[in-house]
């Protein structure tokens, strides 16, 4: 016989050892030998996950819906595969910005929004008090069904006992109690209760142990191991199907929202961010959770379906609770102190949940509601207190009293009823609208503080309708008849069946809905304007938080505060001697010696905030140092450019590298430019060295000749004509070059003047051939001309054009043998323009000489006795004149078979040229 | 005994002038007008100094200069460069080819007598 007080002696010795080592833990800290600083520690506080709705609801939910149960730890299986960069991220981001609750970390990112933080800790009060209802729920169950034993009857209406007689609502006090005790203590800058994590770690193995041990109790104690466990289920009809995936009509779309659900719960719930980022001692200590975590919900789970099973074939036709089996079947067996155990197990596995719940719960009332108030109406009141880290403390440890009050208030009210046993979906589902806004944060920089306004609300509203109001409806608080006929009788409103969407079932449905509602209402108000300062700048600090060399960001803070007025500041919150020694720690890494003499910049500030953040969260700590800080605004800009520094430095280095390719090209492009002024150096070399030549020779005949005729008076006559005649002749020659040249280099460099005007191609010839009629008369050379009667006029320079034409002429008559010589001008209309050729049948021309002919200085004639009386300028000026007008000159020709020199000056374009004249 | 001069360049003015001079000196002169033709000459004709122009068709004057001091039979013959092209670099080139000595374009013909007597030992 287990009576009531031997019950609650039990109870309470193990409350008394969960004490003990909270106390232990605390004791270890304090001395600087932390026991949760170990990676096995972390990983079991994290199962704090695993609640009473474990330990009893799944075999409940696995005796109706077979493998229902699974997809609850599928989902954080699933998703601990991704925590080495989610989680991660989280912690990292956690540390650097002394993050003290989801709430806090919410409101932080979105630039200290109050609003945001409140708005998060309302959602989270509202969808997890039902849940410490229900693990209320679950211990006052267990205990009144044990005290039955060795009968096994269902527990009666718990209102049949008076709420203050209800063991319960001690159970729920002595938590409070243990709560207060180990949760808040101090007000500590890190918001880390090691002795309290290392209780939930205890807790854990407690009830793994002991949910093990019925397991392998029911599998090998009542039945003979799985095999035979399993083939008598498989002998009832109404069993069979709980050992299918699908069982109890649970869709795939079912099980994937389930999935999701509690892969979002895991990471979102507020107990679950308490112990895997505000507890987090070392972010290695995350490589363990990864692997040991999933072993730990594997290890768990494992007996869940045979304890089902064995409770539905040893209670068949008995009124039973499934939820309950895991306690009846060891007293159906006579087993009192086995069911005394997993009646100890389930109290672990609720107090661990309340206890964390409510520390985590309690922060975010006290930092994102009750603070802001406080900050924005009892300010000044507040201003005449020394120590306020008193009047906080107080709030949280109301906030925890409140709490398990409301919880057991709830409990009392909901009782049975359909509100509280579906509550832990629900809940799970109110904390998955946290989803968007934290890895939108952590990962978008446009996300706004709009955007995370509206798709909470938007998501907490479809939450409430969908999922909180059927719940209260089906409990008969609320009437029912917007369930089937919608709200105001739209049937699309139904809120199970949302704008008509069905197959799903309603927890399905309603998640769906609100995380639509949630993620669209997030992602489109937030693309609706660009993030303002703050929010750029928190931004940064979240999603770039792995670029940045540690918890700086103080750069966004351009300000300054006498430690005179920090110090008292931060002395009111968490104790003058604890702000005295953090003070003094800091001013000993900056190498200060003393605190007095800090300097009072902008890190010091920065250090105050972060220091008072991690004890009033972050949104009031910057209204508070506000208050004694002379900040200096910043634009948006002036922000961007600060705090971006990791991305700034990106752009620089990127900025350097394109730079430097520029300087690279432009390397390429000055070399280029130096080899082609080296080239025009020698080309110019070269001309000068030609010109050179070109001018000595005559001038060598010249001053020989005269210096002979000066000396020897007695040269005859005949000899005297003949040279006086070389003379002058030479004379000619060298102003034919002279002028030449000029001519060249001012047709080259572009300054030549151009007397434009409409010109008939007819008319140039016949003066070019007039002009040369008498050399071609000399030396016998017939000249043949044909000329169209009437060509259209161009426009172009006219004595340029009779020079091209007398160049030809003149060159023709050169290398045509005397007396035997023919040329032949023919002027033509084409499709390109009017074309001219001097046809001559003089020696003709070798490829080479085809080429060299037009270079300056290059005269053809190699092979003939009689060199030919020229500058060796003609033909390059008379290429260059026509090329002006975008024409053409060239020449063709084979050895022994004369040349024609052609040029052809396009119609059209000529008269476009500008008249360069002016 | 006359000394026999060949006259070697390509522009008609400047070999009449040379073979005027050179014949009122006393010489006996025969000419070529480009380089190929220069060095047929001084195979043919032994010519004892060539006044040798630099900027010659077919082959130019420092080519007659080298094939002319590759040849044994013909160690014997004075070369006088004479080139328009008045640079050091020209100069050197030409000494180097084997000319005895070298006049830029134009010269003093007092001068080039002066030298080519020089090179030929007759007393000035």
């Amino acid at each position: 016989m287990l009576t009531g007080t031997t019950i609650g002696f039990a109870s309470f010795l193990y409350l008394l050892l969960l004490f003990a080592v909270a106390y232990f833990g605390d004791k270890r800290a304090d001395a600087g030998r932390s026991i949760i600083a170990n990676p096995t520690i972390y990983a079991l506080s994290l199962a704090v996950f695993c609640t009473t709705w474990t330990y009893y609801g799944s075999v409940g939910r696995a005796a109706s819906s077979g493998l229902g149960f699974v997809p609850i730890f599928l989902g954080p299986t699933l998703v601990v595969a991704l925590w080495w960069f989610v989680m991660l991220k989280m912690v990292r981001i956690g540390k650097a910005n002394r993050i003290t609750s989801i709430a806090d970390f919410i409101a932080s990112r979105y630039g200290k929004s109050h609003l945001l933080g409140g708005l998060v800790t309302v959602i989270a009060v509202l969808g997890v008090i039902p849940y410490i209802a229900l693990q209320l729920k679950a211990v006052s169950s267990s205990f009144t069904i044990l005290t039955f034993y060795p009968a096994i009857v269902m527990p009666a209406k718990v209102d049949s006992v008076p709420w203050l007689a209800d063991t319960t609502l001690y159970i729920a006090l002595i938590m409070a109690a243990f709560t207060i005790l180990f949760g808040t203590r101090h007000l500590d800058a890190t918001e880390r209760h090691e002795g309290l994590v290392a209780a939930v770690a205890f807790e854990s193995v407690v009830k793994l142990v002991i949910f093990m041990a019925v397991g392998l109790y029911v599998t090998f104690g009542i039945f003979d191991g799985f095999g035979d466990l399993f083939s008598r289920a498989a002998q009832h009809a109404d069993l069979q199907g709980l050992m299918h995936m699908g069982a109890g009509g649970n869709g795939y779309g079912n099980w994937f929202a389930l999935t999701l659900l509690s892969m979002l719960a895991v990471m979102f719930l507020p107990r679950q961010f308490q112990v895997a980022v505000v507890e987090n001692v070392n972010e290695n200590h995350l490589r363990r959770a990864i692997w040991l975590f999933p072993l730990y919900l594997l290890l768990i789970n494992i007996f869940v379906l045979p304890i089902a099973l064995g409770g539905q074939m040893l209670f068949a036709g008995q009124s039973v609770d499934a939820d309950t089996f895991v306690l009846t079947l060891p007293m159906a067996h006579g087993h009192g102190w086995l069911a005394l155990l997993v009646f100890i197990g389930g109290l672990s596995a609720a107090s661990g949940m309340v206890i964390v719940e409510t520390i985590a719960l309690s922060t975010m009332v006290c930092n994102d509601l009750v603070m802001p108030l406080l900050l924005r109406y009892r300010w000044l009141a507040l201003q005449g207190q020394e120590d306020l880290s008193g009047v906080l403390l107080g709030i949280r440890r109301g906030a925890i009293v409140l709490i398990l009050l409301l919880g057991y208030l709830y409990f009392r009210l909901a009782g049975e009823a359909h509100a509280l046993v579906s509550i832990g979906l629900i809940s799970f589902a109110a904390v998955a609208q946290f989803a968007p806004a934290m890895l939108g944060g952590m990962y978008w920089r446009g996300g706004t503080r709009s955007g995370a306004l509206a798709g909470l609300s938007g998501g907490f509203a479809v939450w409430l309708y969908t999922l909180l109001l059927p719940s209260f409806a089906k409990s008969g608080w609320l009437p029912g008849d917007f369930l089937q006929n919608g709200l105001w009788g739209f049937e699309l409103l139904r809120p199970q069946e949302l704008f008509g969407l069905q197959g799903l079932d309603p927890m399905a449905n309603g998640l769906f809905w609100s995380l639509l509602a949630n993620i669209g209402g997030y992602i489109c108000v937030s693309l609706m304007r660009r993030p303002n300062a703050a929010e750029a700048g928190q931004a940064t600090l979240f999603v770039d938080v792995f670029k940045q060399g540690g918890p700086s960001g103080g750069a966004l803070w351009r300000g300054s505060a006498q430690v005179g007025d920090l110090l008292p500041l931060i002395g009111r919150i968490i104790g003058p001697e604890r702000a005295r020694s953090v003070f003094a720690d800091y001013a000993r890494s900056r190498g200060v010696a003393s605190v007095d003499v800090l300097p009072a910049d902008a890190g010091l500030v920065h250090f105050a905030e972060a220091t008072l953040a991690g004890a009033i969260g972050s949104a009031s700590a910057r209204v508070m140092v506000a208050s004694v800080v002379k900040e200096e605004p910043l634009g948006l800009d002036e922000v961007m450019n600060i705090l971006d520094e990791a991305s700034q430095v990106r752009a620089y280095s990127k900025r350097l590298e394109e730079k430097s390719l520029e300087l690279e090209a432009a390397t390429r492009e000055l070399r280029g430019a130096n080899d082609r002024l080296k080239e025009l150096d020698r080309l110019k070399d070269d001309f000068m060295s030609s010109v050179t030549h070109e001018l000595r020779t005559p001038l060598t005949s010249i001053r020989a000749f005269s210096e002979m005729l000066l000396e020897d008076p007695k040269i005859d006559l005949e000899d005297r004509k003949r040279f006086l005649g070389i003379i002058v002749s030479e004379t000619e020659r060298l102003t034919r070059l002279v002028n030449q040249v000029l001519d060249m280099a001012k047709i080259e460099s572009g300054h030549a003047e151009w007397h434009n005007g409409e010109i008939n191609l007819v008319e140039i010839i016949e003066q070019a051939v007039a002009s040369t009629s008498q050399l071609f008369k000399d030396k016998g050379v017939a000249l043949e001309m044909n000329l169209p009667a009437s060509v259209p006029t161009l426009l172009a320079d006219r004595d340029r054009l009779v020079q091209v034409m007398l160049n030809l002429l003149s060159n023709a008559v050169k290398f045509v043998e005397r007396g035997k010589g023919r040329v032949a001008v023919t002027l033509a209309q084409t499709a390109e323009g009017m074309r001219v050729d001097v046809r001559d049948n003089g020696p003709g021309l070798t490829p080479e000489e085809q080429l060299i002919v037009f270079e300056k200085f290059r005269q053809g004639g190699n092979t003939m006795t009689d060199k030919p009386q020229g500058t060796g300028l003609g033909l390059p000026i008379s290429r260059q004149i026509v090329e002006h007008y975008g024409g053409r000159l060239w020449v063709e020709s084979a050895p022994g078979e004369g040349a024609t020199f052609s040029f052809l000056m396009p119609c059209g374009k000529s008269a476009e040229t500008p008249d360069e004249a002016g | 005994m006359t000394k026999k001069i060949l006259i070697a360049d390509d522009e008609q003015n400047i070999v009449i002038s040379l073979e005027f001079l050179m014949k009122r000196e006393g010489f006996s002169v025969c000419i070529a007008n480009d380089g190929q033709e220069a060095l047929d000459k001084v195979r043919s004709e032994s010519p004892d100094l060539v006044l040798l122009d630099v900027m010659m068709p077919r082959k130019n004057g420092y080519e007659v200069c080298q094939e002319i001091r590759a040849e044994p039979a013909l160690q014997a013959t004075r070369i006088l460069m004479l080139t328009a092209k008045g640079r050091e670099t020209e100069v050197t080139k030409g000494m180097a080819m084997g000319a005895d000595a070298y006049m830029t374009k134009p010269f003093s013909t007092k001068e080039l007598v002066a030298k080519v007597k020089l090179l030929l030992d007759i007393p000035a």
